[in-house]
């Protein structure tokens, strides 16, 4: 019941504006020859935010990874009706995919502003006023090595090597992971605005980001999409919140869905390991 | 102290061939992750052509001399950037297949250098001046020990210079890094391979015709016999830095200088256990990032 119904939720709730940006189905990635996706279905809606959900270890770095083509990879991953599936990941990303890893990932040895020079695109207006209106920090500090800044000002790097170009859509991993709440609340209305130039689609612990930012919702489990819908009628309904997060949605706290995901999650444990990916 | 300065001379001069191998095999590394056990045939091919070439302009000319090492940068260039395209790039992420297609071509490198050159060692000889000595506080070190401190010295700078101020040297930077995020920025990562084959091959290619004047002759097995040190100098300097295979270069070849003439010919010996120490207490090398 549970992995059937959901998923006529997806008509029911699919948004009503035209069609999806990015459209995956069928998705499976595999690691080192282990599956870490095994079917993952998800559309990215035009506008606004998508958010990935799910407990520790289900694959949604795996499927974030996998649309890129970071790791090996079937199905079908539409891009605006093309299908990507083949192609090399900077292939990918030249047609329109701005990406923000889980670990931020800048180049440590290089400075603020060769991070950003990097990122920039060929064919893409690189929009520098916006990104150093969002971060008049990074301006700052451009000839600092991006090693040497703090977490949250790594962050932003890697947000603003994103945000550099034209994207058709923004996959970001876990932006507010490890974070302080003053620079979870920072990188939110950074997402939020960003998310007016292109639709995103968002993995995030923090239950309090999702209700602010997402209109949609997919929920993963054992690397299969299990439910989709409106974000806002997911986080209302506890008990579906409680079986497929681990968390309870009433209290909103951040630390609780990181934690009691982990602990709370029996399957999770033996992917966990896939879904860390190399450092 | 004539002795120390003499043996501080062509130390360093052997250490700048060195490196002059050693930076390809490291950038080469820290980019790719391929130990390339090719290259020291790509300096073998720039000895044997930089000789046949200054044979044919007059080997002991000015000229002939200059045009060996051009004519040595580009055959290491054009062998480094074929080996890349045609055999490791088609073995793209399969490092073992990388390892051993590149061990089979040194050996079947050496085989056809044989088959031309024939086993022997071709003595050669450059410009006079080459040959003579200056006398540096009593001692007289031999000429080519300076033209080779400075060729590899320029080679130095030049490789800093591309890596720091153009975009390809930025893209490598960040390669060695972290490949798979910079693919994720949407950057063909694969030119830069090419690219940083093509470098090395520049280097060993200058590096052998410099070697052949250093020793006095070309030999088939000559690029890979100092592949060996150049192994050891990348390793004990760290794979993936430019600056640590410039260290380890010298340092490797003074120890080894003063270890042969002091400890009673043992430099061989000094090489491996510095090296040994060195992975004892700095796995990752003298400036490596990581093990």
């Amino acid at each position: 019941m549970t992995s059937t119904s959901p998923r006529e939720d997806t008509r029911a709730g699919a948004p009503s504006s035209a069609e999806p940006v990015l459209r995956v189905r069928d998705l499976r990635a595999h690691v080192a020859g282990q599956q870490v996706v095994e079917h993952v279905d998800l559309d990215v809606a035009p506008v606004g935010v998508t958010a990935l959900l799910g407990r520790n270890g289900v694959g949604k770095t795996s499927t974030i990874k996998a649309v890129l083509g970071l790791v090996g990879r079937s199905g079908t991953v539409e891009l605006d009706g093309t299908d990507l599936v083949a192609l090399p990941t900077h292939l990918v990303v030249r047609r329109g995919v701005g990406y923000v890893p889980e670990d931020r990932e800048v180049f440590a040895g290089l400075t603020v502003t060769d991070n950003l020079r990097l990122a920039e695109r060929r064919g893409s207006e690189h929009r520098y006023d916006l990104v150093y209106d969002l971060f008049p920090e990074l301006k700052e500090r451009g000839a600092q090595a991006a090693g040497t800044l703090s977490g949250g000002q790594q962050q932003m790097v890697s947000l603003a090597r994103a945000l550099l170009n034209e994207n058709r859509v923004l996959l970001v991993d876990e932006p507010t992971k490890g974070l302080a709440p003053r620079l979870v609340q920072e990188v939110s209305r950074v997402l939020a605005r960003a998310a007016q130039v292109a639709p995103i689609l968002l993995v995030e612990q923090n239950l309090q980001v999702v209700r602010d930012l997402a209109e949609h919702a997919v929920v993963l489990t054992d690397g299969r999409s299990v439910h989709h819908g409106p974000a806002a009628d997911l986080l209302a309904d506890e008990e579906l919140t409680q079986r497929l997060l681990g968390v309870h949605t009433d209290t909103g706290a951040d630390s609780g869905a990181d934690t009691g995901a982990g602990a709370g999650a029996g399957a999770a444990p033996r992917r966990a390991a896939h879904e860390e990916g190399p450092a | 102290m004539s002795t120390v300065v003499l043996l501080l001379f062509t130390g360093v001069g052997l250490g700048a061939i060195y490196f002059l191998v050693a930076s390809g095999l490291s950038l080469i590394y820290g980019l790719m992750h391929v130990l390339n056990f090719a290259h020291g045939v790509f300096l073998s091919l720039g000895a044997f052509l930089g000789f046949e070439v200054a044979s044919r302009l007059g080997a002991t000319t000015w000229t002939g001399f200059a045009a060996s090492l051009l004519v040595g940068a580009l055959a290491g260039a054009l062998f480094a950037a074929l080996t890349e395209r045609l055999l490791v790039q088609r073995l793209y992420e399969r490092h073992i297949e990388q390892v051993l297609v590149t061990v089979g071509l040194g050996l079947a490198a050496v085989a056809l250098f044989d088959g031309i050159w024939g086993t022997d060692p071709r003595f050669i000889s450059g410009p006079a001046w080459m040959g003579r000595t200056t006398s540096v506080l009593g001692a007289n070190v031999p000429n080519d020990r300076f033209v080779a401190i400075l060729v590899a010295g320029l080679v130095l700078l030049g490789m800093v210079l591309f890596l720091r101020r153009t975009r390809y040297g930025m893209i490598i930077r960040a390669g060695v890094e972290n490949r798979a995020m910079v693919t994720a920025l949407g950057i063909d990562v694969r030119t830069a391979f090419t690219l940083v084959f093509t470098i090395g091959g520049i280097a060993a290619g200058l590096g052998g015709v410099l070697a052949s004047h250093y020793f006095g002759y070309v030999s088939p097995l000559l690029g890979q016999t100092l592949l060996i040190f150049a192994f050891i100098v990348t390793v004990i300097g760290g794979l993936g830095s430019l600056t640590g295979a410039a260290i380890a270069s010298v340092v490797v070849a003074l120890l080894q200088q003063f270890a042969n003439y002091y400890l009673w010919g043992t430099g061989d010996l000094a090489v491996v256990v510095l090296l040994a120490v060195v992975l004892l207490t700095r796995p990752s090398g003298l400036m490596g990032r990581r093990a």
